[in-house]
């Protein structure tokens, strides 16, 4: 099974090699984990795209959850809620192939953000499947170079994750 | 006109890092540091050189000064301290730490590092200590500013004893230590992000007791965490209101008086069978601060499967702990002591009690399997049974003394036959099984009780591996008592080979043993060599009677004795083999 932990950490260095080294000691699986600060200075977002039985992912909560500098941990999967991916895909855009890269990029509300005369960086926000839809929809010898930050993921509603 | 206060921080005296460092252990009733000096430690030496409140034993090796402090710790219930330099010293150190970490032993560890500005440049005796103690501390530090020094060491005391206890270690930079701030020690501290669960949810204790009640047959499963959490006077309680059989995990051993007819012994992979067969034949079982793991209850699966109906109830501190292994039907999170104290009071408003007649018949089931004698071994040897000198040990020092033991066959015996009446006086490294603890555990204990017998139960490969701190006792007058059970192999390993691996020893026999009696001389100590069965007891009786001195008691023991029962490696509970199978 698929789930999606938003993590809230202290601020402190070493945070991070924390989250990650419990995973890799303890042999969980890390799909995509992404961080960055929150409007809280103190405290930084983790999400974790991890996949586990119930019974795997209800440990890797209780672990941590014991870690000292995790304030608090929530499986988004179990709610309702919203998750996004960015990716920048480098693909080789020349001769009668330009245009057609062009719509495709269109039809899944890419914006092109970079350009020269054989190649476009193109921009793309979605979930996941959607970014591996996109992927499946080109040439795959047109792509050049791939980037892709991950999933990050929030509730719906009014319900916020807060320390 | 606006009135100013100084911040906080503000009011104390000025300090140096160091002075802090070692005042910060005042403040928090330290007696004890277990230590050694070096380049990135200087001045916290030089800070503790100036005062008297704290002592400081000074080992001969860092690996035995974590083992001491956290000796210290198992005797007392108190945090032990450790103080070491950088790079080696914390490497040496890792070991002691682990060792802490996986019986979740209280301990703050204070380690040297070099300069803040050298950090990073692969300096003389550098290492990333914080990632190195990483995944086997609670939790760690690194100081870089010396105005956060005091809280640092605040919460890192703090951390190590509340909740599920454990390692912290706080790193020093040596400039840190040397530069200077204004001295306050916060009384309490909060942190947001840690706040360990004490009370038991009222409902979930409720549904314990009536699942209890109702039991058929009922098991109570009692592990170290009622040892670390002072449980054991509601354990007792417990146990003896209800009737109901109880047994303690190698961790837990004393949490429950061996000597009360309702214990049935260690259980385990060297459990008895009567332990063993009611863990796997209960219908309702009660888990106090214990973890279900895989020298306990075996293959989870088989045991699952032992009895389909078993609900089980777990009481714990660490919700990690809880569903770990097994799956329980009744979890409480929890201080044991205060959960079972809540149980209690119900228990003894309740209006029914146990099924008086299905509770007879699961004893008589349970005086069946004891008959199995399962702990029976030849008395009448002329060579001289290592079973045999535990049982003496336990006459010779009335069963009242502090053991420690290092790792592998006797630690398994001194388990088996030292019958312990009270928590605290079994230390060994159950979790990390780490050979070399029983000498250093002993010197903690010893340190904290120099009143009381202190005897490691140890083994000729096991000792020497801290063999060294034979010079600390020296140094510092700790008269223990090493009762060696020389069988000339590293026995645990030498059965598994004869068990598994068609009796081929590889490199389990030491061809060069020292001469131990010789040995502990050098060291300045009494050494005695023992020979045949009939002089056990005296030996032990001389032994414990030079009260002032360590005695070093080489006992000569059978070479192909095993340790049985056992379960082997992935097996079920119920699959045990005996003495009487070979």
């Amino acid at each position: 099974m698929r789930h999606i932990l938003s993590i809230l950490v202290e601020n402190e260095a070493g945070a991070l090699s924390r989250v990650a080294g419990l995973f890799s000691a303890r042999g969980y699986n890390i799909e995509s984990l992404t961080v960055a600060p929150t409007e809280d200075a103190t405290m930084s977002r983790m999400t974790i795209l991890t996949t586990g039985s119930d019974e795997v992912v209800e440990q890797i909560t209780k672990q941590l959850n014991k870690l000292v500098d995790v304030v608090k941990v929530v499986d988004l999967s179990e709610g309702r809620h919203i998750e996004r991916e960015l990716m920048l895909v480098k693909v080789r855009a020349a001769g009668k192939d330009r245009e057609e890269m062009k719509r495709t990029a269109d039809i899944f509300r890419g914006r092109i953000i970079d350009v020269t005369d054989k190649s476009y960086t193109i921009e793309l926000t979605g979930t996941t499947e959607k970014l591996d839809a996109f992927l499946e929809a080109l040439d795959k010898s047109a792509i050049l170079e791939t980037v892709r930050t991950g999933v990050s993921g929030i509730g719906r509603g009014e319900w916020v994750l807060k320390a | 006109m606006e009135l100013k206060l100084p911040p906080l921080a503000e009011t104390g005296e000025t300090l140096t890092g160091a002075e802090i460092a070692i005042r910060c252990l005042q403040e928090e009733k330290v007696e004890f540091v277990f230590g050694y000096p070096g380049g990135a430690v200087l001045f916290i030496y030089d800070a503790l050189f100036n005062q008297k409140k704290v002592k400081h034993i000074l080992v001969r090796h860092e690996q035995g000064a974590l083992h001491a402090a956290d000796g210290y710790a198992r005797a007392t219930g108190r945090p032990g301290v450790a103080l070491v330099t950088s790079g080696p010293g914390v490497t040496n150190a890792v070991t002691g730490i682990a060792t802490a970490y996986m019986d979740s032993i209280p301990l703050v560890v204070i380690t040297g590092q070099v300069p803040t500005r050298a950090i990073g440049e692969d300096a003389f005796q550098e290492c990333d200590t914080v990632g190195i103690t990483r995944p086997c501390v609670k939790h760690n530090f690194l100081v870089k500013d010396v105005n956060e020094l005091a809280i640092t060491i605040k919460k890192a005391f703090h951390i190590a004893t509340t909740g599920r206890p454990g390692p912290v270690l706080v790193d020093i930079p040596k400039d840190v230590s040397q530069q200077s701030a204004r001295f306050h020690y916060p009384e309490k501290i909060h942190l947001r992000s840690y706040s360990p669960v004490v009370k038991g949810h009222g409902g979930q204790i409720k549904k314990a007791l009536q699942l209890l009640l109702e039991a058929r047959r009922p098991m109570i499963y009692v592990g170290g965490g009622a040892i670390l959490g002072e449980a054991s006077g509601e354990v007792t309680e417990l146990v003896r209101l209800l009737g109901y059989p109880c047994t303690n995990t190698l961790m837990g051993l004393g949490a429950f008086p061996a000597s009360d007819k309702r214990f049935v012994g260690m259980l385990g992979m060297h459990g008895t069978v009567e332990a063993n067969m009611a863990m796997q034949n209960c219908d309702v079982l009660l888990a106090v601060g214990a973890r279900f793991d895989d020298r306990v209850i075996g293959n989870p699966a088989h045991f699952a499967a032992g009895s389909a109906s078993r609900k089980i109830i777990h009481i714990d501190v660490d919700p990690s702990s809880i569903s770990k292994r097994v799956r329980v039907d009744v979890p409480i999170v929890g201080h044991v002591k205060d959960v079972l104290g809540e149980m209690l009071a119900l228990l003894k408003a309740a209006k029914t009690g146990p099924d008086a007649a299905a509770l007879g018949a699961w004893w008589d089931q349970i005086a069946a399997w004891r008959a199995k004698d399962c702990l029976k071994y030849d008395r009448a040897s002329p060579i001289i049974k290592p079973q045999f000198v535990i049982e003496k040990l336990w006459e010779v020092t009335k069963g009242e003394a502090i053991v420690t033991s290092d790792v592998g066959q006797h630690q398994m015996w001194a388990a088996q036959f030292y019958r312990f009446e009270k928590p605290r006086r079994w230390i060994n490294s159950g979790g990390l099984g780490t050979m070399g603890v029983g000498l250093p555990y002993a010197m903690g204990a010893k340190l904290a009780f120099p009143d009381a017998d202190v005897a490691c139960v140890t083994g000729e490969a096991s000792v020497q591996m801290c063999i060294q701190e034979l010079s600390t006792c020296k140094q510092y007058h700790l008269p223990v008592k090493l009762v060696n059970l020389n069988n000339r192999y590293m026995g645990m390993v030498r059965q598994w080979q004869e068990f598994f691996h068609g009796n081929r020893y590889s490199e389990s026999y030491m061809d060069a043993l020292p001469d131990f009696v010789k040995l502990a001389e050098a060291y300045g100590h009494v050494g005695m060599r023992v020979e045949k069965p009939a002089d056990v007891e005296g030996a032990l009786r001389e032994a414990f009677a030079q009260k002032d001195r360590l005695v070093f008691l080489d006992i000569i023991t059978d070479q192909t004795e095993n340790v049985f029962p056992m379960v082997p490696g992935g097996k079920g509970m119920s699959e045990m083999i005996l003495a009487e199978d070979l």
